[in-house]
Parts: C-alpha cells; structure tokens; sequence
C-alpha cells in the first residue's frame, strides 16, 4: 500500500525539480536532446577522426569540412552561434555507441545511410549531404578505361570498410577476380599504390578525386575510372525517440538547400531583409512561425546562413579546393540529387 | 741499494708512455675493428653502408629538402615545392605549418601559451623530482601542488579571468604527458599496495582481491580496457550520465599500469632476504615501520632497472589512446599530414614524433642507470 504513495510522492517531488528551472525559462521544448543541448550549452557532435573534406582540424586547430559546418549549421539554428559545438572525435568502431549511449547528440560522420543501421542501431538517417560511392583510381600508363577491364587486378583496399564489401560484390556480380591487398593506414595505402604494389586503388569516389587532385602537376597520371560500383549516401545519424530533436536536424539541412535554390548566401543574406518573396520571408523568419513550431528562434535558419552560408557554399568551402566534382550532390534544378522539400 | 737508487734517479720525463702500437685510438682500432681479414672486411662493409646512409639522409633531410613553401592570400600553403622533390628531398614545410597542431592539437590557438606552460612545468617536475638532494616528504607535496596547478592552467577557471578550455580540446604533447605522469603516478602507490596484498598472510581476502586484479588487468592488452571504458562503459551508465573520455581512458591507464607495476614491486618483495623481514620483527617495528623503513627501500632499489624499463613502456603505450579518438601527440601528426594539402608528407612527420619520444625515453633510461650506479655503490665496493 505504501509503495505506490511513496512513488507518487517522489514523482511529483521529482517533476517539480525537473519543472521549476525550466518552466521559468523555456517552458520544456518537447524534445529532451534540444533540452539537454541547451542546458549544455553546446552542442555534442560526433566527427571523423580527420578525414579531408568531411571534418579535419586545419592548422590552427579548428575542425574544417562538410560535416563539422553540418555541426555548425545544427548549433547556429539552436543557439544563434555556430560555434557552439564541441567535436567528439570518434572512429568507425565507437561512433555508434556514442550515439546511443548519448554522448552525442548527433552523429555527423561521413556514415552511409543502410536500411540495416536504421533498424537495428535504433538511429535515424537525416538528409542526404553527400551523394558518395565506390570507385577505382588506376594509373593512366595501365591503359583501363573502364572497371570491366580489371579482371585478375590487385586492389588496394582499406580493411572494416563499406569499400571493401562493394568490391567483393561487385567482382562477384561480375564474375571477374581480384586480390585485395589490405592496409588500414592512408599514408600507406596510398605509398603502396603509388610505388605500383597494387593495381588500383578504391574506395569512396570523392576521396579518390581529391587523392588524384593534390598529384598536382602528376594528376594526368591518374584516371579516375568512370564506374561508380555502389551507392555511399552519407546522412547524419540521431537517436530514435525524439522526433522533435529529428525535425530540427533534418530541416536544418533542408534550409540550407532552400537557401541555394532561393540564391540566398552569407554575403548577400541581409540585403533579403526587405524582400517581398513570401517564400524568403518565411526561410528567414520575417513571416510565420517556423523556427517556434521547432521550438528555436524564428531567426534560426537566418542565423545557420549568416554564420555557416548554404549548401552550395558549404560545399565548395569542403570539397572544391581539393578538385572533387559537385556532381550527384547539385541541387536537383541544375542535374543533381539535393532537394528539399518546401518550407512554409 | 744502488739499484733501488738508480731506479728512484731516473727523471719523470724520461718515462715512457707506452707505444702508440699498444694504447690509443689507433691500436683500438687495428685490435678491435681490423684483428683479422674477416673482421677487417666486416668493418669495411658495415663502415661503406653507414656511410651510405648517412649521406642519404644528409642528401635527404638537408640538401634536397625544402624548408618553406609559398602560401596564397588566404593563409593556405601549397605544397608544389614539396611535391616537385618527393622522394629526393625531405619537406620540413610541413612541420613548420604544422607544429602547433601537433604539440597543441584542438587547444584554442589563442590560449596555446598554457599548454606550453604546462609542458615547462612538466620538465621541471622530472627535473627536481630526479635530482637526490630534493628527495624528502615535501617533494610529495610539490608535485600535488604543481600537478594541480597544470591541471588548473589546461583547464582555465572562469573566476580567475581565464578561458575555460574543457578537457574535450586538449591534444598533443601535453596531453601524452597528462596520461604518462598522472598515470604512473597514481599507479604507482596502487601498485605498492597491491604488490603487498598479494603477499599478505594474515588477510586471505584481500590477498585474492589482489592476485585477481592482477590476473584479470594483465590477461587483457591495455586497447581492450581502452575500448571497454569507452564503448562500454557508456552503455551501461543511465542515459544522460556520463564520465567524460579523457577520464576514462586515464583509469584505464592507471588501473592496467598499475597491475604491471605490482607484480615488479612484488618481484622486488621476494628478492628481499628472508632475514631482514625477522630482523625487522626482532626488533619490535610494527607491521606499517618495518614496511615503510626496510622493506620498501630495499625492495624498490632492486626493481629500478624493471620500474624504469615499464615507466618507458607505458609512456610510449599512452599513444593508444588514439583508437579511441583522444588526440594525443601521435594522433595529432597523424591528423596533421590527413589534411590534403600534405598527404604523402607522413615521413617528416613522423620523424619528429620519433624525436621528441626518443628524447624522453631516452632521458628515462639514461637516468635510470646513473640511479642503479649511485645505489649499488655499496654492493660494488
């Protein structure tokens, strides 16, 4: 009889504490990860240990690349200021635990979206940032011009990845044979390749652009083959259960496209402030209540422009200094993939 | 009489030094280096490939190498100098715009004066902790005193006007020696401790609780613990509660430091004659005296050579702690030469590392065997 009494007692203590500091302030926004982010004041965000293009400390320190300006862009809608992120630095092994155990809050790390991860990982995939797959890199002086002529070639590979998978399925499908050669390091992979230990060397296309790129005047050298052997969309990555927390990530993407399909960048954002487009007013919050039915600040995709820019320019930040094409990933207007959905 | 006096008469000066043929360099080399044909051509061949090595990383590292590259108006180098002489010429352009990331990684670029001071206060701790004449119970206090005030200036604090600097953006150099000192150092009495609970007599269950963490931390490699404190470990804490990564990866390292560290001191324990532990009872010391004033000191002095050579271990072992995605010295460099612009200038890189590794262990070991010199004196004599 006194167990159910004491239990209400203690939830209704319970609740009150819980209640009280946050009544006076934002009222609960429904979402206990955006409660927990803003009781932190940062925002947590998982990111490759130092991959080129995607998250890689610059000189200075400061993580550069698509995803950690996807970061930015996240803490930027919920804070107004992109650079409250603290990078958790995580590798393929414990980037999903951290996830789920809560260490982060998001999981922005060049991760391919699979129907697998989504259903066992208790995870859910946002939008797509970057439409990847597995090519080949083959030295011109080899004269293959297509991925059907690599029957019986020696492969450079890195060991544990999607790459790895897509080859041997790809050989298979194809009845053709190959021998991998795995090594886990870049630097030494790449030396392999290099000094001709093997004949090509695959992984995700964008890398190997961006490889071939920095050749510099050698890159002629190199041929990047045309196959592109299995799809790679890379998604960041929030836990099941907080649909609110979802939104806010998954719309902070969208934003940023709807930015480029409206020609809305950094620079020219605030010359919009006196725009008659009802589509431009409602992206930057000078019309309706986007931003509040997300519970941020009607000011939130405003502040994820001026701060980070949008999607085009987000990208040729990352990618185009290391050569890697737009390609799949141009908006779905000028050929490619990326679109949004419409915001109002 | 005569003799003895003719003998005494003879000058100093006209003694003479014994021929050139038998003592000097000279003489060293033809016994030693060209004894014989075989050692002769031996010498030859090993003297031809060193030399040829030697001129290869001169020719490397400094002729061909290139110092400096151009950078455009935006800050960024480019590294086409470098390419133009890979595999002739070394390329120290990298670390010359690299070398804050790797000594500082994530640390906010502003504020890398603390970690600098950090890694100071660090070299002066090993300093005055391995001189003799500073070795009485203040040292104790000191290095408290300086450990927290390391701690203090990585960290920052609000109240004193200092940016805060959470542990989430320390890396580099001063990280490795975070983990390496505070490691060993709070291993250190565990590992007293445990290594006297498991030759205890008198407490069975304190004897098993200690031969079981031993057993158990030494019958997994240190990644495993990593990965378990850091992929585990946060499964089974409530949602929400979380001990941050640093600390966790420092408890592993000092709970799996510290298991190695016992079963040395153990080994000390039992090398230790059975007389001076009765010799200690005879004279009425009580079980905390006669530990504390015969057998440790002697123990310890007998296990420096093992002590040293697992301090050494474990400094180089922190590097693991990568896997984990700590950005410690090693983790950094690597980091550094991912980034586009230098991928393939992974050598120089890591020459640097090797360096700085080098020096400390180095010091380590060199110091340690002036330690076993200065305490076997006695036995020698």
């Amino acid at each position: 009889m006194k167990r159910p009494l004491l239990a209400a007692a203690w939830l209704l203590a319970g609740g009150l504490a819980a209640f009280t500091p946050l009544a006076a302030r934002a009222q609960g926004s429904g979402s206990p990860t955006l409660d927990a982010v803003r009781q932190r004041g940062q925002l947590a965000c998982g990111v490759t240990t130092g991959v080129a293009g995607f998250s890689l400390p610059d000189s200075k320190g400061v993580e550069q690349g698509i995803d950690a300006d996807g970061c930015r862009a996240i803490a930027a809608a919920v804070f107004g200021d992109a650079n409250k992120v603290k990078y958790v630095p995580l590798n393929t092994e414990n980037r999903f635990t951290a996830l789920q155990s809560g260490e982060i809050d998001v999981l922005i790390r060049e991760t391919t979206w699979t129907l697998g991860r989504e259903s066992s990982l208790g995870a859910l995939f946002g939008p797509i940032t970057f439409y990847d797959g597995t090519g080949f890199l083959v030295k011109a002086s080899a004269g293959v011009k297509e991925a059907k002529e690599l029957d019986g070639a020696t492969i450079c590979v890195q060991p544990g990845t999607s790459t790895e998978l897509a080859i041997a399925d790809y050989f298979h499908r194809t009845n053709m044979k190959f021998t991998p050669i795995e090594i886990q390091n870049l630097q030494e992979i790449l030396g392999a390749f290099f000094s001709g230990r093997c004949d090509a060397y695959s992984t995700d296309a964008s890398a190997l652009a961006g490889i071939r790129y920095q050749q510099g005047d050698k890159a002629k050298d190199y041929v990047l083959l045309p196959d592109i052997i299995s799809k790679e969309p890379l998604a960041p990555m929030v836990r099941k259960g907080d649909d609110k927390w979802f939104d806010l990530v998954r719309w902070t993407t969208y934003a940023q496209l709807t930015a480029e399909e409206d020609g809305v960048t950094s620079k020219n954002v605030d010359s919009f402030a006196n725009s008659d487009n009802p589509d431009i007013r409602k992206l930057l919050g000078m019309e309706g209540d986007l931003g509040k039915s997300m519970s941020v600040d009607n000011k939130w995709a405003y502040n994820i422009i001026k701060q980070v820019g949008n999607f085009g320019e987000m990208f040729d930040r990352a990618f185009t200094p290391m050569g890697v094409p737009r390609g799949l990933n141009k908006l779905w207007s000028q050929g490619g993939l990326e679109y949004a959905p419409p915001m109002r | 009489m005569a003799d003895i006096a003719a003998e005494a008469a003879v000058p100093f000066a006209a003694r003479q030094r014994p021929p050139a043929a038998v003592v000097g360099p000279a003489a060293w080399a033809r016994t030693n280096l060209f004894g014989s044909w075989w050692s002769t051509a031996l010498t030859l061949l090993i003297g031809y490939l060193a030399l040829r090595f030697a001129w290869g990383f001169v020719s490397w590292g400094l002729v061909h190498a290139v110092w400096s590259v151009p950078h455009n108006d935006a800050g960024q180098p480019n590294s086409a100098p470098c390419r133009a002489v890979i595999g002739i010429g070394a390329c120290w352009a990298v670390i010359s715009d690299k070398y804050r990331f790797i000594l500082f990684g994530f640390y906010p670029y502003d504020e890398q004066w603390r970690p600098l001071v950090c890694i100071a206060l660090f070299l002066g701790l090993y300093g005055v902790s391995a001189n003799r004449r500073f070795w009485r119970r203040e040292l104790g206090l000191v290095w408290i005193a300086v450990l927290a005030l390391i701690m203090l200036l990585m960290h920052g604090s609000a109240t004193l006007g200092m940016t805060v600097v959470t542990d989430d953006r320390w890396g580099g150099l001063p990280l490795t020696l975070i983990l390496a000192t505070f490691g060993l150092a709070l291993a250190f009495p565990l590992a007293v401790m445990v290594a006297l609970g498991r030759r205890s007599r008198t407490m069975p269950a304190v004897r098993l609780l200690c031969v079981v963490y031993v057993e158990l931390i030494r019958g997994v490699p240190l990644i495993s613990l990593l990965f378990m404190s850091s992929v585990m470990f946060p499964l089974f804490m409530p949602q929400g509660v979380n001990f941050d990564n640093l600390l966790r990866a420092q408890v592993a390292i000092i709970l799996f430091a510290a298991a190695y560290l016992a079963e040395v001191v153990r080994g000390g324990l039992q090398a230790l004659p059975k007389g001076q532990y009765e010799a200690a009872d005879a004279l009425g010391l009580s079980y905390g005296r006669k530990t504390r004033l015969i057998v440790l000191p002697q123990a310890l002095r007998i296990v420096i050579p093992p002590l040293v050579n697992t301090f050494i271990g474990f400094f180089k072992d922190t590097s693991l702690v990568l896997i984990i995605g700590i950005y410690d010295l090693l983790q950094s460099g690597r980091a550094a030469v991912d980034d586009p612009v230098w991928q393939g200038f992974g050598n120089e890189v890591y020459i640097l590392l090797a360096a700085i590794y080098f020096c400390f262990c180095f010091a380590m070991s060199k110091y340690s065997r002036g330690l076993e010199r200065g305490f076997s004196r006695s036995r020698v004599r």
